[in-house]
């Protein structure tokens, strides 16, 4: 729901007594015993253009917990609205929660008010939050959509901070990207070049970067409906399974089976109507 | 591989307001960076908070742009009730209140420019720390230490609207010159009683003076 007021006491939700118990565990256990466990990051590359009729978004799929690749095919355009989508770096368990909350306060808000929610709003609502949080939720995000008033792409900060310019590239690979779009972009591309320039943009991020990579995941929006190609290009490097990893029934030899019935006695039965009208 | 920036945003800056007979000049670079990259060349910090009233933003992007949504709120708000423009003294004292009751937590430094009925084209600036003082020319941002000689040496009062823009677009390419924070395109913006008048001069448009 969109707040009417600012600055509020926050509402229960977010819960960070886990950072504190972790911190003190750490101090007792001394140097180097047990840290906590890192938390999942989306060392990434990400990328959005706006182009003649609606926006294109980019993504790697790599999700990295430091040096291992916990998932090759990660998710990392989220769905907001059936017109708004939006791209999340940082830390993953952030962006996956933060959108998804922004999206169910929007389906309420078009429930409410009969309208289709606007982009600025998505991320006006996202900027109000993660200020409010001061940067303790590491979400970098890249909002694009089509509404009534045109296509945009908005970039919103950790700490709170919004920008809307026409095409932007975050992320651990962003500097890869952002020179791809830089070299690239034009304003008012056709569809076809968009995605190829943001299919570029990300692979560079892909070969540059360590933390990106895997697939590229690529939605185009349009004021017709939303193209989420997932993926749109898949990996030249993916390597073949050697073996099935499944055994067969019977691989593990029965010795014997004993079958033991539970006496169970009917003590006390009560029967509650259920008010329905 | 380079670890995911997640220093808050800054508008290191030059920004600047100038008043004049009927109005207001206020200008910015457009350069906002996280650490060392440019995160927005294009950034606008000039901001409107009211039909006649801007402020010009430095320092965290996040912090600047909360205060400038809360004080548009109030500011808003009381020109409803009031049923009447709202003073630029108004707009300013507001931003001072909220700079200074979490001068601790924030890092802001504001200029409000702008113009109302009673008393024409006024500048304010409330700098970090919540300071509020009126002043007929300001400078702001990392930028601005470059200037003050420019800028005491060069304005004279009773300047027109042309000169002084011409005057805001000189410093802040002097300031941009010399501060690695600054850069970019030169926004301007002037504020009378008839409306607003905006401008962009580009980077290959930009005043050029002596260089090294």
């Amino acid at each position: 729901m969109a707040l009417s007021h600012v600055f509020e006491s926050p509402v229960p939700g977010f819960n960070f007594e886990n950072s504190t118990r972790n911190l003190l565990l750490e101090d007792a256990l001394g140097e180097g015993k047990s840290n906590a466990p890192k938390p999942l990051k989306t060392g990434t590359t990400i990328a959005g253009v706006v182009c003649k009729d609606g926006v294109v978004l980019g993504a790697d799929t790599r999700a990295t917990s430091s040096e291992v690749v916990a998932d090759k095919m990660c998710a990392k355009i989220h769905y907001i609205a059936p017109n708004i989508y939006c791209c999340g770096a940082g830390t993953a368990a952030d962006t996956e929660k933060t959108t998804e909350l922004l999206s169910s306060n929007l389906t309420i808000f078009s429930m409410n008010s009969g309208r289709n929610p606007r982009v600025v709003m998505a991320a006006n609502i996202l900027q109000n939050m993660l200020f409010r949080y001061h940067g303790a939720i590491g979400a970098n995000l890249i909002l694009g959509g089509v509404d009534c008033t045109g296509s945009h792409i908005y970039r919103v900060g950790p700490y709170g901070s919004m920008d809307k310019v026409p095409y932007l590239a975050m992320g651990s690979g962003d500097l890869a990207a952002m020179g791809v779009l830089e070299d690239r972009f034009k304003p008012r591309m056709e569809q076809e070049e968009a995605k190829t320039l943001v299919r570029d943009a990300i692979r560079a991020g892909i070969m540059s970067d360590l933390g990106s990579g895997n697939n590229i995941d690529i939605c185009v929006i349009t004021s017709k409906g939303v193209d989420y190609i997932r993926p749109y290009q898949e990996s030249e490097y993916k390597d073949n399974r050697q073996k099935k990893y499944k055994y067969k029934p019977g691989t593990t030899p029965v010795l014997c089976e004993k079958v033991v019935r539970l006496e169970l006695e009917l003590v006390h039965e009560t029967v509650q109507k259920m008010e329905t009208s | 591989w380079a670890p995911l920036s997640s220093s808050p945003h800054t508008n290191s800056t030059t920004i600047m307001a100038v008043e004049f007979d009927g109005g207001v000049v206020i200008g910015a670079d457009s350069r906002t960076t996280t650490g060392a990259y440019i995160a927005n060349r294009v950034t606008d910090k000039l901001t409107p908070i009211h039909d006649r009233i801007f402020c010009c933003r430095s320092g965290s992007a996040a912090d600047t742009q909360a205060i400038a949504d809360a004080v548009s709120y109030q500011l808003g708000f009381h020109s409803i009730e009031l049923d009447e423009p709202p003073l630029v003294q108004t707009a300013a004292n507001l931003f001072k209140q909220m700079c200074y009751r979490y001068r601790e937590e924030l890092m802001a430094g504001i200029i409000v420019a702008g113009w109302d009925k009673r008393r024409g084209g006024q500048v304010y600036t409330v700098p970090m720390g919540g300071m509020l003082v009126r002043q007929p020319v300001s400078v702001g941002g990392s930028g601005s230490s470059y200037i003050y000689g420019f800028i005491d040496s060069k304005y004279k009062s009773g300047m027109t609207k042309e000169e002084c823009l011409r005057f805001t677009a000189d410093a802040l390419a002097l300031a941009m010159e010399r501060d690695g924070s600054s850069g970019g395109v030169v926004r301007l913006a002037a504020i009378t009683e008839s409306g607003l008048e905006r401008s962009v001069i580009l980077g290959n448009q930009l005043p050029t003076f002596f260089s090294a």
